[in-house]
């Protein structure tokens, strides 16, 4: 039923030029596909370690403005990606490093301060981030050969990615390290009394979000061909903190569902609606008081109560006669 | 014969409150070791010290002859210490099963693998099913825990502390909250636990716990005051004072 719906799903996605109407809309999948992974990379620490981050954009831009700089310093892209990742997963290991010395509120309170000094560094060191103006890149790369710098071939890279990060994080959740993860989420205590490492497993599972929120930056800036500082404020960190949410934390198609959600609010519905914020809000409300699970888990309670429901009602007459 | 567990001179206080005063104690290999007291004479504190939780001000704990005062907790797991909670602390959501094979993933380098399913380790699931036959909970090895009893869960407890095959085993109010069924069927479970493994036990409630041990420890306001075999203990004037005001 599940890989049923996974094959239905990437069909979906795999034709979706040839039906969705223009490049214009091309462009939006392409933008839901890179909040998916830039989320799914989130719920790593939300969902699995269940450590709040609120300065994730702050990775998810230094992994950008990493490729940007190299870029207008004459690199090639395969150097310049090699950089971003490089210099995403050094500032993830920091972030780290500082932020685990707690948990909970602490923990938020931390990665927020670091974000907002990252943003804070793209905004005032003008000489290298060219400020408040932003770095662009002429040219998208042409791994093997393929030019990405249609939208269509953009959006085939993006899907790619977005397959790789689904089969990476499910492999990892689910693997022994992905159980000890959780054990430490639910009972840090009793797991240090069980032989485990805290605080390593912990870190690592940072690194992989990190790494994983670095691509997603370094998409969003070959897709805008530019980056500013706008992607690393807090709002940025606290919208995929909605994907995650809305979606479905410590699921694998929650973040996506919310990534969607996110992304068709703020480019399609706010074509028709002015006030999109003020409706993308009030369904964030209807989310938390309907199914504060989440959008994934929520609606596959639905279903299996509607389910159950039909079933009793057709064994019904047979039990009562 | 060097000593299972021994701790010299340990000291801890919580801003003024010196929770444990100096505490020595030796347990020798295989010994089962009651420490009671009333509450709050730093039973669970001495505790924490051994499994450090909590470090100490002052003093040394030895496992086996090796100084471990400095070890961070999870090493002494590795070392084979193990403990069970006053207050049960396992993991809700999970099955029985999943339970006791987090336990034992977690003296295995499989716990740092993150492509290989655990779920799908056979050798793991037959020692947990075998861990959970051990305490009669089979039937329930599907069950998530949170549907299961109180009594039930402090046999998971027990189940995963055994599976690691611990040296030194601590049990930190093993009855607390217990009915008397489920008393007699832990307690039966403690019995049949092989000498090669030593237990140190805090009780409070000095009858369900009396027939398990040998040898009695009285704690009181941090020190521990009594040392002796139970008839010593149980004659003992300082015991008599203490737990009924005399």
């Amino acid at each position: 039923m599940k890989r049923l719906a996974f094959a239905a799903a990437l069909i979906l996605f795999a034709t979706a030029p040839f039906w969705v109407g223009g490049s214009f809309y091309v462009n939006i999948l392409s933008q839901i596909l890179i909040g998916a992974i830039f989320a799914l990379s989130l719920d790593v620490l939300v969902g699995y370690a269940g450590l709040i981050s609120l300065g994730h954009a702050g990775l998810f831009g230094v992994a950008a403005y990493g490729v940007a700089i190299a870029l207008n310093a004459g690199l090639g892209h395969l150097a310049a990606v090699a950089i971003g990742l490089g210099l995403a997963l050094a500032v993830t290991a920091l972030f780290a490093v500082l932020a685990l010395r707690t948990t909970g509120i602490g923990f938020m309170m931390i990665t927020l301060a670091l974000g907002q000094i990252l943003w804070g560094l793209a905004y005032r060191w003008v000489d290298l981030t060219n400020g408040d103006n932003g770095l662009g890149a002429s040219s998208r790369p042409t791994p093997f050969g393929f030019s990405l710098a249609a939208p269509v071939a953009f959006y085939y890279a993006t899907l790619i990615a977005v397959c790789l990060a689904l089969v990476a994080i499910a492999v990892f959740t689910r693997s022994a390290f992905g159980a000890s993860l959780k054990g430490t989420r639910d009972q840090p205590r009793r797991m240090t009394a069980l032989g485990y490492h805290v605080w390593m497993i912990r870190f690592f599972a940072f690194l992989f979000s990190g790494f994983w929120s670095a691509i997603a930056g370094i998409l969003f800036f070959y897709y805008n061909q530019f980056i500013s500082p706008h992607a690393l404020a807090l709002s940025a960190s606290a919208e995929v903190l909605l994907m995650v949410i809305a979606g479905g934390s410590a699921t694998l198609y929650g973040p996506v569902a919310g990534a969607a959600l996110v992304v068709v609010m703020k480019s399609v519905a706010s074509a028709y609606i002015a006030r999109w914020n003020f409706a993308l809000g009030a369904i964030f409300v209807a989310i938390v008081l309907f199914m504060p699970e989440g959008l994934v888990p929520g609606t596959q309670r639905l279903l299996r109560r509607g389910f159950n429901a039909q079933r009793s009602r057709a064994s019904a007459p047979a039990e009562g006669g | 014969m060097t000593t299972a567990l021994e701790l010299k001179g340990l000291d801890k206080s919580f801003g003024g409150l010196r929770v444990t005063k100096g505490v020595d104690l030796a347990v020798v290999p295989g010994e089962r070791r009651l420490i009671i007291g009333p509450n709050g004479a730093g039973k669970t504190t001495l505790f924490n010290l051994i499994t450090g939780e909590t470090k100490p001000d002052r003093g040394s704990v030895a496992l086996f002859g090796a100084d471990i005062t400095g070890l961070p907790s999870r090493r002494r797991a590795h070392l084979g210490m193990a403990r069970t909670y006053q207050i049960i602390t396992l993991f809700p959501k999970d099955t029985l099963l999943h339970n006791v094979m987090l336990s034992l993933l977690g003296l295995t380098a499989l716990r740092w693998n993150p492509w290989t399913r655990l779920d799908r380790n056979e050798a793991l699931r037959e020692r947990a099913r075998a861990a959970l036959a051990a305490v009669g909970l089979s039937h329930l090895a599907e069950r998530p825990l949170a549907q299961t009893s109180y009594g039930e869960r402090r046999r998971v407890e027990i189940a995963m502390a055994l599976s690691q095959n611990p040296r030194l085993l601590l049990l930190d109010e093993p009855f607390a909250g217990l009915s008397i069924d489920e008393r007699r069927d832990v307690q039966k479970l403690l019995f049949n636990i092989p000498r090669e493994v030593t237990l140190v036990m805090i009780e409070h409630d000095m009858d369900t716990a009396l027939d398990l041990a040998a040898r009695i420890s009285v704690m009181h306001f941090g020190e521990i005051v009594v040392d002796g075999t139970r008839a010593e203990v149980v004659a003992h004037p300082k015991t008599k004072e203490i737990y009924l005001g005399e």
